[in-house]
């Protein structure tokens, strides 16, 4: 039991360096909110599951409701990280914010 | 278990310093709206981490709620309020 | 939510004696938003003394009471459930497709090379979706998929994508509009 926990644990502490790692790397305003919306938001359904897993060791009612409310959690973040970050691109829209095309400069 | 959770939220907030770069160096106010973002996400895992490092999950998971909503609602705001200034998002020498 | 109102409006400046009778509300939105809404009362409280209940019933019913035709605006009530249920069946599909897209940006964001590899682009096409929450459903399992992100939606449909590289783009809008004119009831 504690493998899977740790397992997936560790699936998303990966994608969650990813996501960073993308954050400091992509070349423009738009290509970076890829990584730092999505990838994050994998990372904290994978997180989750696993703590939630983790506190149904010793079942009891509080516990159960413990981890429902984890799984509650995920559910909002993948309801509300698009909402967000729809918001910002939206936004840059409206500012006129060109995107990055192949062979422009590092922004 | 409790040695794992530790390094766990240890490499989070190491993470999260990172972030933390794109934050504070963004060349537009909406990079830097987004470096936000990503650190307030993090901050909810970690708060669950430190829930089950001090034995007390069932209070911080409450707070942790409370954060996400919080920062939803903060990035919803903060993209509309900036959207009608045009000369913000202009990049910088 | 434009749409649906459109048509209303235009009935109420027809019949001007209706302006003073309020309008008969359908009872369906209010008991569906009140379900919900205790349901998500009971699993944050987590008490289930008289008390506690008492207080839940009274505020989930003030709130679903003024905010009821928010969400479930459509006359139609009859396939709610059918609805429901192909919409949870589409689930596990779209969480194995974020999976299987989460991995090619990754293997994105850790090559040396990614500068030559990615080539983002805008993408346009047109949807044949009608009602709203098929739309909305449609843009944010878009956005989630890593890859691409919806930009703008016009109000016949009409979208437009961004997306990193070619191979993110090239499987729009495919199955993933059929799986959700399907779930919807809109084939």
């Amino acid at each position: 039991m504690d493998i899977i926990v740790i397992l997936l644990i560790i699936c998303g502490l990966i994608f969650f360096t990813g996501g960073t790692v993308g954050l400091l790397r992509f070349p423009d305003f738009y290509s970076r909110l890829h990584p730092a919306g999505k990838l994050d938001t994998m990372g904290s359904l994978f997180i989750m599951i696993g703590l939630a897993l983790f506190n149904l060791h010793h079942f009891s009612m509080g516990n159960l409701l413990t981890s429902l409310k984890l799984i509650l959690i995920v559910v909002f973040v993948f309801m509300a990280s698009p909402t967000a970050i729809h918001a910002i691109v939206d936004a840059g829209v409206r500012a006129g914010l060109r995107p990055w095309k192949k062979g422009d400069k590092r922004r | 278990m409790g040695q794992i959770f530790i390094y766990c939220g240890l490499f989070l907030s190491f993470l999260m310093l990172l972030s933390l770069y794109r934050a504070v160096f963004g060349p537009t106010v909406l990079d830097r709206l987004i470096g936000t973002n990503a650190v307030g996400s993090k901050t909810v895992v970690l708060l669950i981490l430190i829930g089950l490092i001090y034995g007390r999950v069932d209070m911080f998971v409450d707070i942790a709620l409370a954060y996400g909503l919080l920062n939803f609602i903060a990035v919803l705001a903060a993209s509309k309020y900036f959207q009608k200034r045009r000369g913000l998002h202009d990049e910088m020498p | 939510m434009q749409k649906n109102a459109a048509p209303d409006q235009h009935k109420h400046t027809l019949d001007p004696s209706s302006e003073h009778t309020p309008r008969k509300r359908p009872i369906y939105p209010f008991l569906i938003t009140f379900i919900i809404m205790f349901v998500t009362w009971i699993l944050l409280s987590g008490k289930f003394d008289g008390f506690h209940l008492c207080l839940g019933i009274i505020s989930c019913a003030i709130v679903a009471y003024f905010s009821g035709d928010l969400l479930f605006d459509s006359p139609r009530v009859k396939g709610l459930l059918g609805t429901w249920i192909r919409f949870v069946r589409y689930m596990p599909w779209l969480l194995y497709q974020i999976f299987i897209a989460n991995l090619h940006l990754m293997y994105l964001t850790f090559h040396p090379r990614m500068m030559e590899l990615i080539d983002p682009e805008i993408i346009k096409f047109k949807t044949k979706l009608k009602s709203d929450l098929a739309l909305v459903t449609f843009a944010n399992s878009i956005t989630l998929t890593p890859g691409t992100i919806t930009v703008d939606i016009s109000t016949d449909g009409q979208f437009s994508v961004h997306a990193i590289d070619r191979h993110s783009g090239e499987g729009l809008p495919g199955e993933m509009e059929e799986r959700i004119a399907r779930a919807f009831g809109e084939e």
